[in-house]
């Protein structure tokens, strides 16, 4: 069964605050294997003119990733997680997310179609300060292989 | 750590040296710990296979995190990511021994824009097979 795209359009309400942590930017940073010392390192995160340690640039799909998780566990959706495939992603940046932030992440689903054999939802996450600073926007696109009607 | 570029030094169409990264089983789950996506594709050779691929296959987002650190440590501690996003062409296929799968990213200059942003193309091969297609990035440099 195709995903269904009568969810096209649905804005969920945002998530439960997400407080960006120094320990899990260190531990981001060391799953992908990168030393930079401005993801871990205070200092050399203000030497290179930034307030705290700052995220890796993909780091902002953990958030958007927990909270889209809820739509993705949406009842007649109809997505098989097993099946799915990371298409494309994409993020905008208002600046980069650091230590301290604390945001919330509200998703819509903006597409939902298929492509040959598979079907495509495309989310929009909008990451955001609780105090209302735009800081990122993620665009993702799960293919569901096989799951074109 | 790289040197800082700035954005007068950098030329349009200036090529970006290839870099490899590592992916192995240990570094898939990590990411799964780090990232919270445990789907089973990126641990469990059983289900992988029993669901067509050929393998278990990293997180794409484990690649495009690759793709951003060879743009990060390009473009120095200064700079600021303003955009970046990238198409998964093709799977990268991580077998179960002490090497895994490595990651090439390479790039090139793309573009200059206002506001001392630049645009980078990249490109990202595993086992010779592109695995990231329209992969680019903008960044803001001193």
């Amino acid at each position: 069964m195709a995903i269904n795209p009568d969810f096209v359009g649905k804005t969920f309400s945002p998530s439960e605050p997400y407080e960006v942590s120094r320990v899990k930017l260190a531990e981001f940073a060391d799953a992908i294997g990168d030393p930079n010392p401005v993801y871990r390192d205070r200092a050399a995160a203000q030497e290179a003119g930034f307030a705290d340690v700052i995220a890796p640039p993909t780091f902002p799909i953990v958030i958007s990733m927990a909270s889209s998780s809820r739509a993705l566990a949406e009842p007649g959706l109809n997505l098989n997680y097993a099946m799915v495939v990371h298409g494309e992603q994409r993020f905008e940046y208002s600046r980069p997310l650091r230590a301290g932030d604390v945001v919330t992440a509200q998703v819509t689903i903006s597409d939902i179609r298929d492509v040959g054999r598979n079907s495509m939802m495309t989310t929009t996450t909008q990451i955001s300060t609780v105090e209302g600073e735009h800081v990122c926007t993620a665009y993702s696109t799960l293919v569901e292989r096989g799951g074109a009607s | 750590m790289s040197d800082q570029v700035t954005y007068d030094e950098v030329e349009v169409g200036t090529e970006l040296a290839a870099v490899s990264y590592p992916a192995t089983r240990l570094s898939l789950v990590k990411y799964c710990g780090a990232s919270g996506d445990f789907n089973v594709i990126h641990w469990n050779e059983r289900i992988a296979k029993s669901v067509g691929l050929p393998d278990v296959i990293a997180h794409g987002m484990f690649t495009m995190a690759q793709a951003g650190r060879f743009v990060t440590d390009w473009a120095g501690p200064k700079a600021t990511v303003v955009e970046y996003g990238v198409r998964f062409s093709s799977p990268v296929v991580v077998p179960d021994d002490d090497t895994g799968a490595t990651i090439s990213v390479s790039g090139q200059v793309e573009e200059k824009l206002d506001g001392n942003r630049v645009a980078l193309a990249l490109t990202a091969r595993a086992a010779d097979t592109k695995v990231l297609t329209r992969a680019r990035a903008v960044v803001r440099l001193p």
